[in-house]
């Protein structure tokens, strides 16, 4: 309706025009995905200061490197929702593992803290992490649907129409609103199993994608050392 | 094919909107017994039930109002931009934003509040989206003489409003310009009138449309001004012609007039704009002021029985002026003439002192201020002070 399906042409015609240099083109990227990045940042970060430091950052990083994105391999949005993904939760866990140090004993460095079994706070820990991530991504799946979808959903959901209602209001026949009804939490649920999947095997392999930070054990450091 | 299967299909294709929980209860009683018969419906069903669940969450952290100019600045400090929004461009693309960080939050009962607007002749009515159209419709002045096409569909073809006259952009015209006819209705018709066509025009979409249509164009207006960084083009509001330069000041006050009006209508906060730029604002406003002091003029005037001295006393010396002084954190100094821009010599120390805080200066601009009631320092030349008070609020529109 409003914006016709372009969004392959949008995504191009802006990192192009980033690559030219064009401040308007950042102006734009900014108001179109900084609700995103720094929701989703907020989100799993849960704290003001953090989320705005990765935000700019996330920004900064696509208005120096522009041609890091590919198209081919989906729409800025995704890619720059799975950089702020990826990037809050190495955060999330080098905080975490911060935290959790100083109760390791007073000489556990940081690989200890993360080295440590999968029981008690370690496995809460994680629960909550994963908990916090899958949400954060779900929100982020839901950002980035189809706009008619999405459209359709938020229409329907968030202002609690019933299909016939949403039907008249778009101006499609109530088939269609049904058919993207069920299409859109189609594709929220194959996510949503994704993201499940992909969390149970982190979970098997405890070392994987995890980071040492020296930041946080600078932090135990000083605070241990009072 | 059975009915029974016809039935089971039927029933399917309601799975996604009964998940949303948007199926009338009659129906979705129907497909409710059905799932318990079915259990490849009943799997699908719970499947799509979850990942409705996850679409209701917590809202994230709020988005602090600073933190877009926090991050444009950071980039620009990295990588300075080859092609960058001028410096009377930016005001708009501050207030653009947060207009649209406001909208971006309202919920359906917040679009159905009514914003009161405020002006010199009196009040408007609007519903938010209704506010988009009315910045949309004044927006697509400049829009057209920039080359962009208007977003406000031709008027009755008998009588189309002056606004309709196209600047000439780099390149003529696609249509013959529409003759010059005199405004009906005062200065204002052809707002007034644009903004009624684009209203009626999208009465239909949802609020969201509204708001992404108006964006789009804020983005389009400021991507076409950073290829005319001079901003001489003139812009033809119908009432008043400005180069492209003012008109983005303007149309960026406005937008924080009407944005701080529709979100008092919400009960939202909304933040005042940027030092640097309201001192652009004020800087405009006083620019306007002898247009505005002279209809004040004639309009008292116009309503002073006969005989009595038209003119205020003191006026018609020529070359009087007014330093304006403003603190607060856009603060500076502007000599304002009094007697018009081309009243004679304009030499010896100003007739008087004003000292006002920026924002207050804007607000009465914008007729969201009693011009008795203001807190001003004074010195000097208490009727001429008064005066120019007064003219402030003729600065405003609807």
């Amino acid at each position: 309706m409003a914006t016709p399906d372009g969004a392959p042409r949008w995504d191009e015609q802006l990192q192009r025009r980033l690559a030219r240099g064009e401040e308007t083109a950042l102006g734009e990227l900014y108001d179109q995905l900084a609700p995103m990045v720094h929701g989703l940042a907020g989100r799993i970060l849960a704290d003001q200061a953090a989320a705005a430091q990765l935000t700019r950052e996330i920004f900064a990083h696509v208005w120096e490197h522009p041609e890091d994105f590919d198209p081919a391999q989906g729409s800025l949005r995704s890619w720059l929702g799975a950089l702020t993904h990826r990037r809050a939760v190495e955060r999330l866990r080098v905080r975490r593992a911060a935290e959790r140090a100083p109760s390791g004993g007073p000489s556990s460095g940081l690989g200890a803290g993360l080295g440590g079994g999968r029981d008690g706070g370690e496995g809460a820990a994680e629960a909550e992490i994963r908990a916090v991530a899958t949400a954060a991504r779900m929100q982020y799946v839901v950002d980035s649907l189809p706009q008619p979808l999405r459209e359709t959903i938020a229409v329907t959901y968030y202002d609690g129409r019933t299909y016939q209602e949403t039907a008249r209001l778009l101006g499609i026949s109530e088939q269609a609103a049904k058919q993207r009804m069920r299409l859109g939490l189609e594709l929220l649920a194959t996510e949503l199993a994704d993201e499940r999947a992909r969390h149970d095997e982190r979970h098997d392999d405890p070392h994987g994608d995890r980071h040492d930070d020296p930041h946080g054990n600078r932090h135990d450091d000083g605070d241990g050392g009072t | 094919m059975s009915t029974t299967e016809e039935r089971h299909d039927a029933l399917r294709s309601l799975l996604g909107a009964w998940a949303l929980g948007a199926c009338p209860s009659r129906e979705a009683a129907e497909l409710e017994r059905h799932l318990r018969a079915c259990p490849e419906c009943a799997e699908e069903a719970a499947r799509l039930r979850e990942a409705a669940g996850w679409l209701a969450l917590d809202e994230p952290l709020d988005q602090p109002g600073s933190l877009r100019q926090q991050v444009l600045d950071w980039c620009l400090a990295r990588r300075p931009a080859e092609l960058p929004v001028p410096a009377w461009g930016v005001p708009y693309t501050a207030e653009t934003a947060k207009l649209d960080a406001l909208l971006r939050d309202l919920g359906p009962e917040e679009w159905q509040e009514v914003a009161d607007l405020p002006w010199h002749g009196g009040t408007g009515h609007l519903r938010p989206a209704e506010v988009l159209c009315h910045l949309a419709a004044v927006d697509g002045y400049l829009a057209l003489a920039l080359g962009l096409p208007d977003p406000v569909p031709a008027g009755p073809g008998a009588t189309p409003a002056p606004a309709e006259r196209r600047v000439p952009p780099q390149e003529p015209a696609a249509h013959p310009p529409t003759p010059r006819v005199p405004p009906q209705g005062g200065p204002y018709a052809g707002i007034t009138a644009r903004t009624a066509r684009l209203t009626a025009d999208q009465a239909d979409l949802p609020p969201q449309s509204v708001r992404a249509r108006w964006r789009r164009q804020t983005h389009d207006l400021v991507r076409s001004a950073a290829l005319a960084p001079q901003g001489n083009t003139p812009v033809d509001y119908g009432f008043a012609v400005l180069p492209l330069r003012d008109a983005f000041v303007d149309r960026a006050f406005e937008c924080y007039v009407h944005g701080e009006d529709v979100a008092r209508a919400v009960a939202y906060p909304y933040s005042p704009p940027a030092p640097q730029h309201l001192r652009q604002m004020v800087d405009l406003a006083v620019r306007m002021l002898p247009r505005a002091l002279a209809e004040l003029r004639a309009a008292r005037a116009a309503a002073a029985p006969a005989g009595a001295p038209a003119l205020p006393p003191g006026a018609g010396q020529g070359g009087r002026r007014l330093r304006l002084v403003i603190d607060g954190p856009a603060s500076g100094e502007w000599l304002i003439p009094l007697d018009g821009p081309e009243s004679g010599p304009s030499g010896g120390e100003p007739v008087a002192s004003m000292v006002l805080d920026g924002l207050e200066l804007c607000q009465l601009a914008a007729a969201h201020r009693d011009p008795d009631r203001l807190p001003v320092g004074e010195h000097g030349d208490r009727a001429a002070i008064r005066e120019v008070l007064h003219a402030l609020p003729l600065l405003s529109r609807p």
